[in-house]
C-alpha cells in the first residue's frame, strides 16, 4: 500500500461498512437483531408510514416553495426520512430534543406545526415555535452548537433528581455527519460523558456534508469515537424505520434510568441537495444515488405492509391524499404568511426595558412615519 | 445594618452565596472552582457547603461551559459561569455571542437565559500573557448581553446577585487586581443602586471623567492629584456598560463642558469611542473640547514588565485632561 504523503493512508476505515443494526432489509423484510426486540401491531407500522410519506410530502413542498421564491433556503431531508421518524417516534413528552435545521421529520413528532419551520425559511422569525410546549428546541444553524445545549440540559434533568421515576426525560441531540469534526460536539461528549448525563447523540450520517464526503471528517466509522469518550455507541441503518425506532428507543430508556449517554450513528443518506442553493452534480456520482434509492426508508415499509397484507390499496391511497392535502395546506399557509411589522425587530432582545432598544425603536417609528406624512401633503 | 470590611473578591463570594442560600437553582461552574475555590479563590468554600451538584467543576473547555450552562438554563437553573482569566474567553465566544445571547429573540420571547459569564479582566497583575485583557466592547456590541463591571465591595456583592437575578444574560466583570481591595460592605441591604445605574463617585465642576472597572479607581486618584491643582473632576463609575446610562453621563458633561474616557483596553474601536460619539451627539453645544480617550495602547497586551506603561495611571489621565483644557 503506498501512502500519499499529503492524505496520508487511504481513507477507506470510515466509509467501511461495520453491519448496522437492521430490523427490516430494503425489500422489506423483517429481520431479528437479538439486541433489540421490536414488537410492532399494524396500526403502529401504518401509523409509522403514514409519517414517513408525510414528512417526505412536506419537505418536497418546501423544496418547490423555495424554487418558487416563497422560501429563501430549504434543508431538505430526502432520505432521512426514516432516521428522524424512527427517532422521533421512540421519544416520549419528557424527552427534550436539541435539533439542527434539517429535523423537518422530528419536528412533526413532536406536533410543530410545519409552517413554523417554514417562517424561519421564509425570513419571517428564527423559530416560531415554544420549544417548552413541545419538547423540540429552536432549529440551530451553526454547526454542532445544540449539542452543548442537549448535554447541559441533560444535567439539568440531572440535578432535577427525576431520573429512574415515570416522570424522567433525557435529552436528545440531532447533528450530522459534518458536525462530528466540530470542537463543540467532541466537548458535549466529554461533559455528558464525564457527568454521566441522561442524553442520546443522534448522528444522522448522510454521507456529505455540502460537498465533502465522510473521509473529510473521520478515519474510523464514527459510532466508534464513543468508545474514546466512554460510552457506547452503535450503527443503525438509518434509513430503516423499525431500527432507528428499536435502537433509540433503548438508548433513551437507559438515559432516562440513569445509564448515562449514547452515541448512535444513523447511516443514511442525503438523497437531494445540502440546501436548494446546492448543486451535488458537482461532487458526487449519479451511481451512487441511484444504490442509495434502492434503500429508500418509505419504499420498504411499503414493501412490508404489502407483503404481509398489513394494509390495502384504500390506505396507500388514503396516506398520499392527507399528504396532499397537509402539503396544500401548507403552501396556503406559507402563501399568506404576512411580513413582520418592521418594529417587532427591536421585540425580545431583553427581557427588560433596555433604553437603546427603546430608544432606536422611536427614532426608527419616527422615521418610518415620516414617509407617511409626506404620502399624506 | 450589618457592616463587614470584606475583599472586592471576599465581596463576590459573599453575595454568590447568599444567592445560592436565596435560590436552589443558583449553579457556579467552571474550571476549578470546587475545592480549589477558583485561581483567585472567588468561589471558595461553596462546594463545600452547596455540594458538588451546584458547584460544578468542569472540564477544561469554555466553550464547553458555556453551552452546558444555555442547557442547563433552558432547564431552568441559573448558572454563573467563571472563565477563569478574561483571555480564555475567546474560546466560548460562540457560544456566548451566537448562541446565549440571541436565543430570546429567535424564541420570539419563550426562552429564557439567566446565565452570567462572570469574568476576571484587565492587568496590572504581573501575569503572562492572556492574563491581563479588557475584551468588553466584544461583548457590549452583541445584542442581547447585559454587560457590567464592577469597581469595589459594595458593588461587586450586589451587582453578582442582580446579575444572577437578572432574566437576561450578563458579562459580569471583575477588576482582578483590585480583588483585594477593600471596603465596609453591607452585607444585609436590599436596598440596591438599580443595576443599570452610572453613579457619580467623586462630584465635580469643570471635567467629566468617564470610567468602569479597575479604572475608576486610578481615576478618583487623579482627581484627588488634580484637586490640588485647582481643578475638580467629576468621576462617573458607569458600572453598566449595556445598557449605558447616558442621561447620567450626559447630564454631567452638559455642566461640565468636558468629557475625558478612561479605560485599559486598546483605544481604536474601544468602548471609549461609542462613549465619545454618544457625548458628541448629546452635549455636542456644551462642549468646549473634543471628547478624549486614554486606554491601552492599539497593540497586543504587552509582556508585564512594560505593562505600566501601557494601562493608563494617574499622569496619563492628568495629560489628557490638561489637553481638554488646552483646547
Amino acid at each position: 500500500m503506498t501512502i500519499d504523503s499529503v492524505r496520508g493512508a487511504p481513507a477507506t476505515a470510515a466509509t467501511a461498512e461495520p453491519e448496522p443494526v437492521q430490523l427490516l432489509t430494503p425489500e422489506g423484510e423483517r429481520v431479528e437483531h437479538p439486541d433489540y426486540p421490536l414488537e410492532l401491531t399494524a396500526d403502529d407500522i401504518r401509523a409509522l408510514y403514514r409519517d414517513l410519506v408525510i414528512t417526505r410530502r412536506i419537505d418536497l413542498e418546501a423544496v418547490a416553495l423555495t424554487r418558487q421564491g416563497e422560501l429563501g433556503l430549504w434543508a431538505s431531508l430526502l432520505g432521512q426520512e426514516a432516521a428522524q421518524i424512527g427517532s422521533g417516534r421512540a421519544l416520549t413528552d419528557h424527552d427534550m430534543v436539541f435539533p439542527t435545521y434539517r429535523e423537518h421529520g422530528v419536528a412533526w413528532c413532536r406536533d410543530v406545526n410545519p409552517l413554523n419551520l417554514l417562517g424561519l425559511f421564509r425570513g419571517v422569525n428564527h423559530g416560531g415555535w415554544d420549544p417548552a410546549e413541545h419538547g423540540f428546541h429552536l432549529y440551530t444553524v451553526v454547526i454542532g452548537s445544540q449539542t452543548l445545549h442537549a448535554t447541559g440540559y441533560a444535567m439539568g434533568i440531572q440535578r432535577d433528581g427525576v431520573l429512574g421515576s415515570p416522570s424522567a426525560g433525557a435529552a436528545i441531540a440531532y447533528f450530522g455527519d459534518g458536525a462530528t469534526s466540530q470542537g463543540d460536539v467532541n466537548e458535549a461528549f466529554v461533559f455528558a460523558s464525564v457527568f454521566n448525563a441522561p442524553i442520546v447523540f443522534f448522528c444522522q450520517n448522510n454521507q456529505w456534508a455540502i460537498s465533502e464526503p465522510l473521509e473529510k471528517q473521520s478515519r474510523i466509522p464514527l459510532y466508534k469515537r464513543a468508545q474514546g469518550y466512554g460510552f457506547p455507541g452503535v450503527r443503525v441503518d438509518g434509513n430503516d424505520v423499525f431500527a432507528c425506532l428499536a435502537v433509540t428507543r433503548k438508548a433513551m430508556e437507559a438515559a432516562r434510568t440513569g445509564q448515562g449517554p449514547m452515541l448512535i450513528e444513523a447511516y443514511t443518506y442525503r438523497m437531494g441537495a445540502h440546501t436548494t442553493t446546492d448543486d451535488p452534480t458537482r461532487y458526487r456520482m449519479k451511481a451512487e444515488e441511484e444504490s442509495w434509492k434502492l434503500k429508500d426508508p418509505i419504499e420498504r415499509v411499503k414493501a412490508y405492509l404489502t407483503r404481509g397484507d398489513l394494509a390495502d390499496a384504500a390506505f396507500f391511497d388514503g396516506v398520499e391524499d392527507e399528504a396532499k392535502a397537509i402539503a396544500a395546506d401548507l403552501r396556503k399557509g406559507c402563501l399568506a404568511m404576512p411580513d413582520p411589522e418592521p418594529l417587532s425587530m427591536f421585540e425580545h432582545v431583553y427581557a427588560d426595558r433596555h433604553p437603546l432598544m427603546t430608544e432606536e425603536q422611536e427614532q426608527f417609528a419616527a422615521y418610518l412615519a415620516s414617509f407617511e406624512e409626506e404620502v399624506a401633503s | 445594618m450589618t457592616a463587614e470590611t470584606l475583599t472586592l473578591g471576599k465581596a463576590i463570594n459573599t453575595g454568590l452565596r447568599k444567592a445560592m442560600e436565596n435560590d436552589p437553582k443558583v449553579l457556579v461552574m467552571g474550571e476549578d472552582v470546587g475545592k480549589l475555590g477558583g485561581v483567585f479563590r472567588i468561589t471558595d468554600g461553596l462546594q463545600k457547603d452547596f455540594g458538588e451538584e451546584r458547584v460544578i467543576d468542569t472540564p477544561l473547555a469554555e466553550s464547553g461551559i458555556v453551552g452546558t450552562a444555555i442547557g442547563l438554563a433552558l432547564r431552568g437553573y441559573r448558572p454563573v459561569v467563571e472563565i477563569q482569566f478574561d483571555g480564555f474567553v475567546f474560546p466560548a465566544a460562540d457560544q456566548i455571542i451566537t448562541q446565549l445571547a440571541k436565543m430570546r429573540m429567535r424564541s420570539l420571547g419563550a426562552l429564557e437565559l439567566p446565565v452570567v459569564i462572570r469574568i476576571p479582566c484587565g492587568g496590572g497583575i504581573g501575569a503572562v500573557e492572556h492574563h491581563s485583557e479588557s475584551p468588553e466592547a466584544y461583548f457590549t456590541h452583541t445584542a442581547g448581553l447585559r454587560v457590567v463591571a464592577c469597581s469595589n465591595p459594595a458593588d461587586a456583592f450586589t451587582m453578582i446577585q442582580q446579575s444572577i437575578a437578572s432574566p437576561d444574560p450578563v458579562v459580569f466583570f471583575e477588576p482582578k487586581r483590585r480583588y483585594w481591595d477593600k471596603a465596609d460592605v453591607d452585607v444585609d441591604s436590599s436596598d440596591w443602586t438599580a443595576f443599570d445605574a452610572a453613579r457619580v463617585v467623586r462630584p465635580g465642576d469643570h471635567a467629566t471623567v468617564l470610567a468602569y472597572g479597575p479604572s475608576v479607581k486610578t481615576c478618583l486618584e487623579a482627581a484627588a492629584a488634580a484637586a490640588e491643582d485647582g481643578r475638580s473632576l467629576e468621576v462617573i463609575d458607569l458600572r453598566s456598560l449595556n445598557p449605558l446610562d447616558m442621561d447620567a453621563v450626559a447630564a454631567s458633561v452638559d455642566r461640565t463642558g468636558r468629557c475625558v474616557v478612561v479605560h485599559e483596553a486598546p483605544v481604536f474601536n474601544g468602548y471609549g469611542a461609542e462613549l465619545a460619539a454618544r457625548v458628541t451627539e448629546r452635549c455636542f453645544y456644551r462642549l468646549e473640547a473634543p471628547v478624549l480617550r486614554v486606554g491601552g495602547f492599539s497593540t497586543p497586551y504587552p509582556p508585564s514588565r512594560l505593562e505600566d506603561h501601557y494601562l493608563p495611571d494617574l499622569d496619563r489621565i492628568l495629560d489628557a485632561v490638561d489637553r481638554t483644557f488646552a483646547w
